[in-house]
């Protein structure tokens, strides 16, 4: 059996298939639980997983560079996806289904890794104290969110970092509550973008020894898009002058797209109104037969942010189940630094 | 071109029956061999997509070896790095049969394990995984189902009696606590911790599954059918040579005028050529439809024979493989041109000039009676000799096909040799010229009395080794079924609970549990049973050979008794010490003798139940024989089944399981019977068509006596004499020859094949039943050209004196 369809198949069963919809996740979530504006997030019990909703995730981004000056990036991923409502099976019996995206990207290679495992047996979870999410023999593990170790492989890489937090955690859109569409799909949503990083990276059996710095996401819901959404961009950004920045456009099948974004500044979110950002894609890779944006200019009037941002690698495409762009970007113009680029949905 | 092909042509629209002829006779040779060929493809598919399912996708397996293996040691392994997918497999007994059900983890399992291929996009997909399960099987399967059952979906590509399903629904069926085996995705990184190490030995790589290797198991088998068909093939093309001939002799003036006219040899030769392979086409396609008929007619029983013989599932549907036809259209071509080699030959060496006569036959003939004597004494020695030093049962074959071929080749000689003895007695004129003619008429006879020959022989062996191993058999399993009630119960403590009962019940004399763990000895399977010293086993089970009082040796404790398969294998015999495999290591036990085991494809041994009890405390301790009045029998089954709320198939009694014992029995020689009648009536074929032609050849024989007054009526009534006699004369060579295949089959073929050996038990009545059978089709097929003599016409027997001498 091919493992791929049938996930495939399984995150869209039963339910209207809408085929422009990336990886499902534009599907209504009847019988799950939904996301509210007035349930705060509570911590440290929501760094665990909540099986209740559809879809979750934890979501590390990193800026590296070696010892003589490489750019690097590397993507560390553990995706929850629920096969059914109100899942109450255990060991074999139940319905979760995790997935494992392991990305490592130079200015010319990039490496992915990706893994599946049940839930309910313990091949793949996450502990809240001491904080704990893995499958399989990726991890990221410490004693607490503040504090972690980030290992994961796949053929012809591997890593192994450690992240120290030095702010406190993010909250996005209305103390974590981010809006998605005009018509209120929404997601829990929160990061850490303040972790300093170090460790080793090895490619092709040649261990190095990487510094920089890390962007841990965290989101889980129901029903993160609507249906007539395709994809979505999105940047993080680390800002030399200190502020990080959180910008995504989500691309509907009719103009306008829909934006969010969080301007993240001694610690303090802020966040940025649907249309205040000008997106403009500036040259696109051909990438797998797929014409992608690699190259963008992004504008925020409000902040005086006037940046190109530049793909390290424009072939930082992941070949997983549900292909998408995610990649190392540098960031020039009236602003400099380093950040991430997501990007799906482009077919 | 065209003007000679209507030449050509027009004989067969003057002669359609003998077109006929031809065409059966070719349909018939490529039916059965192509059919028996469609039976052993099925068969052969069928094991392969068995071996890709169930563990020949090359892929190692890692386990426990005779356990289960722990979720945790499996989620370990996976939070090491193995890359290793949980399978979780066993049998689901019910009432309508057992199902092999196999639990597989989709989202772990490696690529290269193609266990079920899903049409992506299906809705399947999502169901497979969903809480309510999809199961996918074969359609044949279908019908083994028990009520009530998740949705499946057919799917022709799994091997029968396998039901294939998510892993967490195989553990709710199954209600398993762990996990049947791990395969080994190929690909693995180089850098981490051993298995055994992490699991400190409880899981390791498992040996590839000794019984699941089908193919090389069911190989005698298959090698059986192709036998009968080749054996068909030969007899059919034996009616091609003889009606291409006669259509040859008839035509040979036709040639003689097209050659004077200027054709030149070689464009008669491809005219014929041409001619041939239209109706060979014709034939062969005809012969492919019958063959997959019969094939389609055979298949089921086919499939019970495998399953009770080996075990070994395969479809119980046909599917037509472009290969097939590819090779029985190619057979049909190859038979057809050897057949006609001989008389392309000498059509392209016909002397324009000659009459048109057939050449001198005595002179030729006793040169080619030499050549054939020394052929055929080679063969017979050949085959002796193979049988001496030989070994393995492709050699046992070549000894079956040595001494067939030879004991054929040597039929001419010997009858001719009988007939000369008998003109040599003979007075009358009449009567010597009775044997003299009769020594003539061998040479056009010889190919079809050999296909008697053979036919009546293989009937004859085949016959008797059926017929004595049904003897054997049946009174085999009236000593070893023994007990009158054989009951299983459902798990471990459901078996106490009716020991307990049963102990309490007066009308159980004894209770004998049937106890049995699954092993290996030197990698070959086997059961090791462990039985109670009780006086059933002493009085009824029977042995091969042993020690005096083996059973009391066996309630020692020290001794073992082993199966007959056992021991040829390993070459065991009474006295020998064999080394019992156990946990950690082996115990040395004394055989106390040799038990026959028919029909196990696998080997068993037997010891005191202590010794089982002391090495395998674990033993599934479900099933019981029971010793008790025959006529209580029926009441306590029903007792039985209320309180344990057992199932039909839990309580079986002495009389159900014999019934059911004689019907594998009767099935799995469904085929060969089948395909023998069929041999014989191919063989009853070729005699007619040799007989039509020998009798249109023959007038110039029978012209001289008619002119000297015999009567037409008389000489029919010779020629169906003469026929008869034949006939008869090679019913009686059939029947040493017969005795020896039957000799064959069951000491050396069965052995080698199954690994037991059959008393020959000797079916008089039988013969005499063949014997008048090969004397019916001798004579019916005399009888055609016999009435054809007596309506030729005064006038052409007159012009044969004109035309051809």
């Amino acid at each position: 059996m091919n493992v791929r369809a049938l996930l495939c198949i399984l995150c869209l069963a039963g339910l209207p298939v809408l085929g422009q919809s990336f990886a499902g996740l534009g599907d209504n979530g009847d019988g799950y639980a939904q996301v509210t504006a007035d349930s705060p997030l509570v911590f440290p019990a929501d760094h665990g997983a909540h099986p209740d909703f559809r879809i979750e995730w934890w979501y590390v981004t990193a800026n590296l560079e070696t010892e003589d000056g490489t750019q690097m990036g590397l993507q560390w991923t553990l995706f929850r996806q629920a096969g059914q409502p109100n899942d109450t099976g255990t060991g074999w019996q139940s319905r979760q289904i995790w997935m494992g995206h392991a990305g490592l990207t130079t200015p010319n290679r990039h490496f992915v890794g990706e893994i599946f495992a049940r839930g309910g047996i313990g091949q793949a979870g996450v502990r809240i104290a001491p904080f704990e999410a893995w499958i399989d023999d990726w991890r990221m593990a410490g004693p607490d969110f503040d504090d972690l170790l980030l290992s994961a492989n796949g053929p012809g890489f591997s890593y192994d970092v450690k992240l120290s937090a030095y702010g406190p955690l993010i909250r996005h859109g209305q103390d974590g509550f981010a809006v998605k569409s005009e018509t209120g799909q929404a997601s829990y949503y929160y990061s850490q973008p303040h972790y300093s990083l170090s460790g080793s990276v090895t490619i092709d059996g040649k261990p190095q020894q990487v510094t920089g710095t890390a962007w841990l996401d965290r989101e889980w819901s129901s029903q993160q898009l609507s249906g007539d959404q395709t994809g979505w961009d999105w940047f993080s950004l680390h800002l030399d002058s200190g502020e990080k920045v959180m910008l995504a456009r989500i691309r509907s099948l009719k103009e306008p797209h829909f934006s969010a974004g969080t301007w993240i500044e001694n610690g303090q979110a802020t966040q940025i109104a649907n249309g205040a950002i000008v997106f403009s894609p500036l040259e696109t890779s051909d990438v797998g037969g797929r014409d992608i944006p690699t190259s963008w200019r992004l504008k925020l009037p409000e902040r005086g942010l006037d940046v190109e941002v530049r793909a390290l690698n424009p072939q930082s495409f992941m070949t997983t189940l549900f292909p998408y762009w995610e990649g190392p970007v540098s960031i020039s113009g009236s602003h400099t630094g380093v950040g991430y680029l997501e990007m799906t949905g482009y077919e | 071109m065209r003007t000679l092909l209507k030449a050509l042509i027009s004989h067969w629209r003057q002669k359609p029956f003998q077109l006929l002829t031809l065409v059966i006779g070719l349909a018939v040779a490529t039916a059965l061999w192509s059919g028996v060929q469609a039976l052993n493809a099925e068969a052969r598919a069928s094991y392969d997509q068995a071996a890709s399912v169930l563990g020949g996708d090359g892929l190692t397996r890692l386990g426990a070896e005779g356990r289960d293996v722990a979720l945790e040691d499996y989620v370990m392994l996976r939070l090491s790095g193995w890359k290793v997918s949980p399978v979780i497999e066993g049998r689901l007994r019910g009432p309508r049969g057992s199902l092999r059900i196999i639990g597989i983890d989709p989202i772990t399992l490696p690529v290269e394990a193609d266990m079920l291929r899903l049409p992506a996009g299906s809705e399947d997909i999502g169901a497979f995984l969903s809480p309510e399960g999809r199961v996918f099987l074969h359609p044949t399967t279908v019908d083994r189902l028990p009520e009530t059952f998740p949705q499946h979906r057919i799917d022709d590509s799994l091997p029968p009696g396998v039901a294939i399903m998510d892993i967490s629904l195989a553990e709710r069926l199954l209600e398993a606590d762990a996990v049947s085996y791990l395969i080994f995705a190929p690909d693995q990184r180089q850098d981490l911790t051993p298995v055994e190490v992490l699991t400190d030995g409880r899981v390791g790589k498992l040996a590839q599954e000794t019984q699941g290797d089908l193919a090389r198991l069911t190989d005698s088998f298959h090698l059986n059918l192709t036998a009968f068909g080749f054996l068909s093939f030969v007899v059919g093309l034996f009616i091609v040579h003889s009606t291409i001939g006669l259509a040859f002799e008839q035509r040979r003036a036709m040639f003689r005028t097209l050659r004077a006219c200027g054709t030149s040899s070689r464009m008669l030769v491809a005219g014929l050529v041409m001619e041939l392979s239209l109706i060979v086409s014709i034939s062969a396609v005809a012969g492919m439809v019958m063959g997959y008929v019969i094939a389609a007619t055979l298949l089921p029983d086919v499939a019970l024979s495998l399953r009770g013989l080996y075990g070994a599932e395969i479809s119980g549907e046909l599917s037509l493989r472009p290969s097939w036809w590819a090779l029985g259209l190619g057979m049909s071509f190859a038979g057809a041109l050897v057949a006609s080699v001989q008389s392309l030959w000498r059509a392209a060496n016909l002397p324009v000039l000659a009459p048109a006569l057939p050449e001198a036959w005595h002179a030729a003939q006793q040169a080619s009676l030499r050549r054939q004597s020394a052929l055929a004494s080679g063969l017979l020695i050949g085959a002796g000799l193979l049988l001496i030093f030989g070994s393995g049962l492709a050699a046992s074959f070549a000894v079956m096909g040595g001494v067939l071929m030879g004991a054929a080749l040597m039929l001419p000689v010997v009858l001719n040799k009988v007939l000369s003895l008998a003109a040599s007695r003979a007075r009358a004129p009449l009567a010597r010229w009775f044997w003299a003619d009769g020594r003539q008429q061998l040479r056009g006879l010889s190919l079809a009395l050999m296909a008697l020959l053979l036919a009546l022989s293989v009937n004859i062996g085949v016959g008797t080794m059926v017929d004595s191993f049904r003897k054997t058999f049946l009174g085999w399993l009236d000593q070893r079924l023994a007990a009158e009630l054989y009951v299983t119960a459902s798990d471990d403590a459901q078996g106490a609970d009716i020991a307990r009962w049963l102990t309490a019940d007066e009308r159980v004399d004894a209770i004998l549990p049937i106890w049995g763990e699954d092993l290996a000895y030197q990698g070959w399977p086997f059961t090791l049973y462990g039985v109670v010293d009780h006086p059933t086993y002493a009085d009824n089970w029977p042995i091969l050979e042993g020690l005096t009082t083996p059973w009391e040796k066996i309630a020692g404790g020290d001794h073992i008794l082993v199966s007959e398969q056992l021991a040829r294998r390993f070459e065991l015999t009474t006295g020998d010490t064999l080394s019992l495999p156990v946990p950690n290591g082996a115990v040395p036990l004394i055989v106390a003798g040799v038990y026959p085991d028919y029909g196990n494809p696998v080997g068993a041994a037997i010891v005191s139940q202590a010794r089982l009890l002391r090495h395998f405390p674990d033993v599934a301790k479900q099933r019981f024989g029971l010793r008790m009045a025959p006529e209580d029998v029926a009441g306590l089954q029903a007792e039985l089944t209320q309180q344990f709320a057992l199932s039909d198939s839990q309580t079986i009694d002495q009389a159900g399981i014999k019934g059911f014992s004689r019907q594998v029995f009767e099935k799995t020689f469904a085929v060969t019977i089948a395909l023998n009648a069929l041999t014989l009536t191919v063989a009853g074929i070729a005699l007619l068509t040799s007989l039509l032609t020998l009798a249109t050849m023959r007038l110039p024989q029978l012209a001289p006596l008619w002119a000297m007054g015999i009567t037409r009526a008389t000489l029919g009534r010779i020629e169906l004499i003469r026929a008869l006699m034949l006939a008869f004369l090679t019913a009686i060579l059939a029947l040493p020859l017969g005795l020896a295949v039957a000799w064959i089959l069951m000491q050396v073929i069965n052995v080698e094949a199954f690994g037991w050996k059959l008393p020959i038990f000797l079916f008089p009545g039988q013969w005499i039943a063949l014997l008048a059978m090969a004397l019916g089709t001798a004579a019916l097929a005399a009888l055609w050209p016999v009435i054809k003599l007596r309506r030729t016409p005064a006038g052409r027997l007159l012009r044969i004196f004109a035309d051809e001498r």
